[in-house]
């Protein structure tokens, strides 16, 4: 009893240090880590690859906007994570989000916003299904998602076997609709000035990013979804609907898939049977890296943005460098990965200990 | 009623009831497209039929179902790295052979070596989850993103063949054996298995850890060792069925050995009626549930479903077995059955 109020005073303590030091040294510790390296490896990128204009505004905006998709996608898997789940099924929801906008408005002459209504409700549906599985049913939504995982790239098997490509002129101009910054520009080399600019994608990722940040960080659902996540007993007992907030969490993630999908369609302008294949490890790992841990309780949706700009970055220095094998990207995400899985274990093992 | 209520509570109650049904309706609905299906003909001195083949390819699955079952059992998670694994001790066997005439080095050697791999790939996965108290999934998940770029590596992004004619024999026939190499593999690693858990009380240990970590410390077992073990054995499991498949085909495509296997791998264990939250497991029930997906694969590659529509009904029949299994549903059903049978007493029910 005394050890414990003894710490309670410790970390309550008006001492400033402390609680510095405390702040640092939680989970928020995992956040800086992932801020800290992506600026180390942005300014080692800036170093190494000076003359092939690594520093230029453009470069740093397609990382965005080469991954908008994921950062949207990712948004929804960190949800998921902080209530407890995990959610395998992204990468076959965007190949049938994809395949089914092309079939609809090139085979079905469907026009591109009934579309895409058409397709934002069918990730509706589909995070329900899975959201019912595994908030009602009690099964594990390893398997759940799994399952959602062959079905959906079964139904995109369904759909079409042969590639598509969409020719549809107002999703085309939307996708190609350029948004110039007001800064940041360069002289090219006849000496006019050029602003780097962004497509729509990168603005519906930094708003799906900011719109989730508000609602985890200030509303009375988003507190609701940490105190799940943080542990179901507890909850429960407090008298919250933990069923009904885990089938919330599931359709949001559905949405977010969706949109995800449309957004890496609208970069890629077709559809293929094995679009976006290992798109789910790849949306796991930038949320890991970016400090969510797999127990749930934890997390930070700016952490995943960062977490999918370092994956970014790595991709982009495997590509500048030219002669590297793409697997090269692979295998060094997977050792981040593993470093910060062990950071996270290790931070968890102190607080334990701490207790 | 009364007589009959007890007859299929009594049938129900076998254990193994529902992976065995499973597999008894995917095996009806065979019977009823293929006629010809329990047929089993002699061709070149080999076996040959529907049956034959089927065993035959689920073998490589039941190995890494075995394993499964273990990682499953003591640290409620699963190995997602199997199937990069296999591929890996696959593009390392092959390319230790060489792609020449003769071998490189003696066929065994290359073979200890891949399974050398394995264990290595079972120390990095078992290390990460007891010593590092990582979550399964999470922990393999490094491996399973590296594990195939690895595997490319080592064949240099190239496809590699293998040229003398006995590298194919663990994959298909020995010489005047009519049964394929892969069964009695499969078979020899769930005898083992079965009689190392059984005949020693490390069967005991591993449910016990699944079932109480904490609990079973107290007690005096070594949990985090046992766990570790488990992964480990997964790992020389993941090698033994990526020899196999390298064996099959005479070569190494490391994109593409053993894609997806490891969802089968887990879908097996589930059917089989594992709790995938570990605690009690049943070698035997993964084994059926290894069986009944190869079936369910080759049923529909015979209604001429094309491989890549397959997952959606496979998705379909698993999600349909597993929402059986679960404990609402179970509960559901009782409750049913205690409304229908009010007549009587329903005090035995529960």
């Amino acid at each position: 009893m005394s050890d414990a109020k003894l710490s309670l005073s410790k970390t309550e303590g008006s001492n400033v240090f402390g609680r510095i030091k405390d702040k640092l040294f939680g989970y928020n510790f995992l956040l800086f880590v992932t801020i800290g390296l992506f600026i180390i490896m942005y300014i080692a990128g800036l170093i190494v690859y000076k003359d092939k204009n690594f520093g230029n505004t453009q470069v740093f905006l397609n990382l965005i906007i080469s991954n908008a998709g994921l950062i949207i996608t990712s948004v929804g898997m960190t949800m998921v994570l902080i209530i407890g789940g995990i959610d395998i099924s992204v990468g076959s929801v965007i190949a049938v989000t994809c395949m089914m906008l092309a079939a609809m408005m090139e085979k079905g002459h469907i026009g591109a916003i009934p579309a895409i209504i058409i397709v934002l409700l069918f990730g509706i549906l589909f995070g329900a299904l899975q959201g019912w599985l595994i908030a009602y049913l009690k099964i594990q939504p390893f398997i759940v998602t799994l399952a959602g995982m062959f079905f959906a790239r079964g139904l995109t098997a369904v759909i079409s076997l042969e590639m598509i490509t969409i020719t549809n002129k107002t999703f085309l101009d939307i996708a190609k609709h350029k948004i110039y910054l007001p800064f940041g520009g360069s002289l090219n080399r006849r000496g006019v000035m050029v602003y780097p600019y962004v497509y729509p994608t990168v603005v519906l990722a930094l708003v799906v990013l900011i719109a989730s940040f508000i609602m985890l960080k200030y509303t009375k659902f988003g507190r609701k979804i940490y105190a799940v996540g943080g542990s179901e007993q507890s909850a429960l007992l407090m008298g919250l609907n933990v069923k009904r907030t885990k089938f919330i969490v599931y359709i949001i993630n559905g949405f977010l898939a969706t949109l995800g999908g449309i957004a890496f369609c609208l970069n890629t302008t077709g559809a293929f049977v094995e679009l976006g294949k290992g798109f789910e490890m790849d949306a796991i790992a930038s949320t890991v890296i970016g400090g969510t841990p797999l127990t749930g309780g934890v997390g930070n949706v700016f952490g995943t943005f960062f977490g999918v700009l370092i994956k970014a970055v790595i991709e982009t220095f495997v590509s500048f460098q030219g002669n590297l094998s793409s697997w090269w990207s692979k295998i060094i995400i997977a050792i981040l990965l593993g470093f910060f899985i062990v950071l996270q274990s290790l931070i968890a093992m102190k607080k334990e200990k701490k207790r | 009623m009364k007589k009959f209520n007890s007859i299929i509570r009594r049938i129900t109650h076998i254990p193994l009831f529902l992976p065995l049904l499973c597999l008894f309706l995917v095996l009806i609905v065979n019977l009823i497209q293929t006629p010809s299906f329990f047929k089993i003909t002699i061709q070149n001195g080999v076996f040959y039929g529907y049956i034959i083949d089927i065993i035959n390819r689920s073998s490589g699955l039941i190995i890494l179902a075995v394993g499964m079952t273990l990682v499953a059992a003591s640290s409620a998670g699963a190995d997602i790295s199997v199937g990069a694994v296999s591929a890996l001790c696959g593009a390392v066997c092959v390319a230790s052979l060489g792609t020449g005439d003769v071998y490189q080095m003696p066929y065994i050697v290359s073979v200890l070596l891949a399974i050398l791999i394995g264990v290595i790939c079972g120390i990095i996965n078992g290390f990460l989850v007891s010593y590092m108290k990582v979550q399964p999934m999470v922990a393999t998940l490094i491996l399973f993103t590296a594990g195939r770029g690895i595997a490319q590596l080592v064949t240099g992004s190239f496809i590699l063949y293998v040229k003398p004619k006995q590298f194919g024999y663990l994959g298909a026939f020995l010489p005047k054996v009519p049964i394929p190499t892969p069964c009695f593999v499969a078979a020899v690693v769930v005898i083992i298995t079965w009689l190392v858990l059984k005949k020693t009380s490390l069967g005991m240990y591993i449910q016990a850890v699944g079932i109480n970590s904490k609990a079973s410390r107290l007690v005096g077992l070594n949990s985090k060792m046992i766990i570790f073990l488990t992964y480990i054995f997964c790992g020389v499991c993941a090698a033994v069925a990526g020899l196999i498949s390298v064996s099959r085909t005479m070569s190494i495509d490391a994109n593409n050995v053993g894609l997806f296997v490891e969802l089968d791998a887990i879908l097996a264990v589930a059917i089989g009626g594992n709790s995938l939250s570990g605690g009690k497991f049943s070698l035997m029930g993964s084994v059926i549930g290894a069986i009944t997906i190869q079936a369910l694969t080759t049923t529909l590659y015979a209604m001429h479903v094309s491989a890549d529509q397959l997952p959606l009904y496979k998705a379909i029949v698993v999600i349909i077995i597993v929402a059986l299994q679960s404990p609402v549903v179970k509960k559901w059903y009782r409750n049913l059955r205690s409304k229908v049978s009010t007549v009587e007493p329903v005090k035995e029910v529960g």
